[in-house]
């Protein structure tokens, strides 16, 4: 799945402009838990999370994401989306829960990732 | 599993970074750019996520749990050894702390997203030797081993 069709499929909000929405999302992952999300190790993954703290942007340098989705209506502080911007790393907001936007996303063919 | 004992060849590259306490602005800085410099080095990108996972668990211990500390991280030709060490108060009961979901994250921890139980657990999955020394009421030190080669299982 390419990053622009699963923000249509989301109804998302991109929040910051220049984001790359063509590269490819291999596989997904959800939690609002760190260590959760730490698990990810084995490929890069799509982010799924109703965390906005900058923490969710600096485990991405630990754990290679090819983007994050806000769920729930959530938008981060600017000096949040400053940080994934000077990433390079596309951040998603939508109005969907959790739940709702996994199972959309599962229909849609998006595998869960490798733990 | 080999042994800390057995490796002695001299560094390649050393670093060191301070991590204060309840600060989670910067918490994590020191994996990133531990994780950086390793991706410089042409370490291999699904070793390289063990080795930042690891790290950054235990940063967030550090910063989440103690009065603060200092990362050491020691490069070798085919291993890294990333040392850990605060300044207290200790861990009560390691085992317990080494049990996946026990946690004594405060409120604001568990905010943050923090605090699932999972840090050390985690620190030890994904390192090939790791050890934990703390006492209560003293200092902790927690290090680990990861080969850049990949498992020796």
């Amino acid at each position: 799945m390419i990053l622009s069709d699963l923000v249509t499929l989301l109804e998302g909000e991109v929040l910051f402009p220049e984001a790359d929405l063509d590269r490819e999302v291999p596989c997904a992952f959800a939690s609002d838990m760190i260590s959760d999300i730490l698990m990810c190790t084995k490929e890069p993954t799509l982010l799924l999370t109703g965390l906005t703290n900058n923490q969710v942007i600096r485990l991405s340098d630990m754990i290679d994401l090819t983007a994050i989705v806000f769920v729930r209506g959530k938008k981060p502080l600017q000096d949040v989306i400053d940080m994934a911007q000077e990433r390079g790393l596309p951040i998603i907001t939508t109005k969907f829960t959790l739940y709702r936007c996994s199972g959309l996303l599962f229909n849609a063919g998006l595998r869960s990732c490798k733990i | 599993m080999r042994q800390f004992e057995e490796h002695a060849p001299l560094a390649e590259v050393k670093t060191e970074f301070a991590i204060p306490e309840k600060d989670f602005n910067t918490a994590g800085k020191g994996s990133s750019e531990l994780k950086n410099l390793l991706k410089r080095l042409g370490v291999d990108s699904v070793v390289l996520r063990r080795i930042a996972v690891a790290s950054y668990e235990a940063e967030i211990n550090v910063a989440a749990h103690s009065k603060g500390g200092i990362m050491y991280g020691t490069v070798y030709d085919d291993l890294i050894h990333v040392r850990f060490e605060d300044e207290g108060p200790g861990i009560a009961n390691i085992e317990q702390a080494m049990t996946p979901g026990f946690s004594t994250a405060d409120d604001l921890v568990r905010e943050l997203g923090f605090g699932a139980g999972l840090g050390l657990p985690n620190i030890k999955k994904n390192s090939d030797a790791m050890r934990l020394v703390s006492v209560a009421g003293g200092r902790t030190k927690l290090e680990f081993l990861i080969y850049f080669a990949g498992r020796f299982e």
